[in-house]
């Protein structure tokens, strides 16, 4: 099991040192200048872009410049902003979090809703209720997240005027309100967010859900259950859920690089502070020291995903084989 | 009876699946001659006074901040959409085709290379790559968007394919070619890929519509294919601002972008289980 978990860390940090050598060779070998997007590079004279690039090193050759960078990197030091004059750990640090906050919340969601979902379909599988849920499933998981995202906001922040309609919090009172009603400030904020990006995952986990526990209600061991006379319900939820389960697990790793995508999108439209939105702005203002830190964080939370998914299958279930 | 044509029953008895093919059907036939019928989708007839109108009998479906028509742009916006979509789909999985089969027949070495520098691609936060590579390429053209979204797309296919290849290369018919002295190169083209075809028809057609919802999510970030050529997503990022005031411009591309979806998704659900050969008959 040691031997297992050490080599898929050996796996994680190869693939984290690919997307940090590929992302600095893209963003250091497109066209373009750093810091300016190319409507405003015509008013910047040479000479000052000349001393910017010679203030961050940019002016030295490439090489040069990933030997340095990497040496940095070593030491934990993610260089500076070009565009926030802030050192871009600072700006990882404010982000990370609530995009792991949005993160876990629509995971919670997904997980939570999607595997409820699948074995109530699995259930009553060929029903009208199976057949309902199969139709709203398959519209779900074929919803752009952005326009499920717009809908909400419609119906629910400006229709109904239920929840608000964008940011973290509500910055006419936040600081006033005392701790709980802070936390609770910023669960209103969270609420259409988080189920904007968790419900199109939800329906993708009640589709796999289902087709994987019709597979295992149809395997010998659930027929024997069945033949020593337990009752339907248990052996749907003892017997063949259990086996379901590590697909299950595979697929919540996985969907790390979901979330991550969605999380750009969804947190433009709600005005999120998070990891997206940093990416987002930095991608457009030739940021490279952003861009490829937000890129490594998201290659760690990629492969860490990963790794947890392989280990929590290989405790769940004693037929993995560990070897190779 | 062949293991085709009984595919072939299987799939036309299933409802949903038919439905979804020929909701596709209709798709790519209002894609070909739909355009040809509407209007200018970049025509800008009135832009002071004809802004945000509401659905009406000149214009159907109303028409956006800058008085285009909506329906002419979702109409033309399908060609796009169905263009990036399939031609992305095809060409990756004819690339996971052939990295799959490589590692499959290939050696261990060559196999484990391969599928190690998979593991690796597969890893990498690909949206973070394609902004990056579209905000630096403003004028990318359709067939760039296309082939780069194919390029970072292919590697779940290519593990499918490598699967499928090393429990038939334990087959029966391919010990017996191999015992008769058939090269490898043409037990992989003859006897191995027809058997492929299977998987590799149902990873394309669920592909499709992954596709369409990634390339729809860059445009609407304003990236790929970019204003004023309408696709669906830049069409949903004009209407954003006046969601409140005037609906209809962001609604009708969105359901234009589902029932695409949910067609590819349909015919691709009915081919797996049609395909399938644990499924029952």
């Amino acid at each position: 099991m040691l031997g297992y978990v050490a080599r898929r860390l050996g796996f994680a940090v190869v693939s984290i040192a690919a997307v940090v050598v590929l992302t600095f060779l893209l963003v250091h070998l497109a066209p373009g200048e750093p810091m300016l997007g190319s409507a405003d590079r015509r008013m910047v004279s040479p000479e000052v872009l000349a001393r910017q690039r010679a203030l961050f090193g940019l002016d030295r050759p490439l090489p040069v410049q990933f030997v340095r960078y990497a040496a940095n990197l070593a030491r934990g030091e993610l260089g500076e902003s070009f565009v926030l004059h802030r050192p871009v750990a600072a700006v990882i640090r404010e982000a990370l979090p609530n995009t792991l906050l949005l993160g876990a919340a629509a995971l919670l969601l997904a997980v939570g809703l999607g595997l409820a979902v699948g074995v109530l379909q699995a259930a009553r599988r060929h029903s009208l209720t199976d057949t309902l849920l199969g139709g709203a499933t398959l519209a779900l998981y074929s919803m752009p997240v952005f326009w499920l995202g717009l809908l909400l906001l419609l119906v629910f922040g400006e229709g109904l005027h239920w929840l608000p309609i964008g940011g973290m919090t509500d910055p006419a009172v936040h600081d006033l309100l005392p701790p709980l009603g802070r936390a609770l400030d910023v669960a209103r904020h969270l609420v259409l967010p988080a189920a904007t990006l968790g419900l199109v995952q939800a329906a993708a986990f009640a589709r796999f859900q289902r087709s994987a526990l019709l597979e295992s209600l149809g395997a010998e061991f659930v027929r024997a259950a069945r033949a020593r006379g337990l009752p339907e319900r248990r052996v749907l939820l003892r017997h063949a859920l259990r086996t379901a389960l590590a697909p299950t697990l595979t697929l919540t790793g996985l969907s790390v690089p979901y979330f991550l995508a969605g999380s750009v999108l969804v947190e433009s439209i709600f005005g999120w502070p998070g990891l997206g939105r940093v990416a987002y702005d930095a991608i457009f203002a030739r940021d490279y020291n952003v861009i490829v830190a937000t890129a490594l964080i998201a290659g760690v939370l990629v492969a860490l995903g990963n790794l947890l998914a392989d280990v929590a299958v290989a405790l769940a279930d004693p037929r993995v084989r560990l070897d190779r | 009876m062949s293991p085709w044509r009984v595919a072939g029953r299987r799939f036309v008895r299933n409802r949903a699946a038919v439905a979804g093919a020929a909701l596709v059907a209709l798709l790519v036939l209002v894609a070909a001659v739909g355009p040809l019928c509407t209007g200018d989708p970049l025509a800008q007839p009135d832009p002071v006074r004809l802004q945000d109108r509401p659905p009406s009998g000149a214009h159907w479906l109303g028409t956006d901040p800058y008085s285009r028509d909506v329906l002419s742009r979702t109409v033309s916006a399908a060609r796009v959409s169905l263009g990036i979509g399939v031609g992305a789909a095809l060409l990756a999985v004819t690339l996971g085709t052939a990295v799959g089969l490589a590692a499959g027949v290939a050696g261990r070495r060559t196999d484990q290379l391969l599928m190690r520098g998979v593991d690796v691609a597969m890893a990498l936060p690909r949206i973070f790559f394609l902004l990056a590579v579209f905000a630096v390429w403003e004028q990318a053209p359709p067939v760039a968007v296309a082939l780069l979204i194919a390029l970072t797309g292919w590697f779940q296919t290519s593990r499918i394919v490598r699967a499928e290849v090393l429990s038939l290369r334990e087959a029966d018919f391919v010990a017996a070619a191999r015992a008769l002295g058939v090269p490898e190169g043409r037990i992989a083209r003859r006897h191995l890929l027809p058997h492929l075809a299977g998987p590799i028809i149902v990873s394309a057609s669920l592909d499709v519509g992954n596709i369409i919802l990634l390339e729809a999510g860059l445009s609407y970030l304003g990236l790929g294919i970019r204003p004023p050529t309408p696709t669906w997503g830049n069409m949903i990022m004009d209407g954003k601002d006046v969601l409140f005031s005037a609906p209809w411009v962001a609604l009708a591309p969105g359901l234009a972008l589902i029932l695409t979806v949910v067609a590819f998704n349909l015919a691709g659900d009915g081919l797996r289980d049609a395909l399938d050969p644990k499924a029952r008959a």
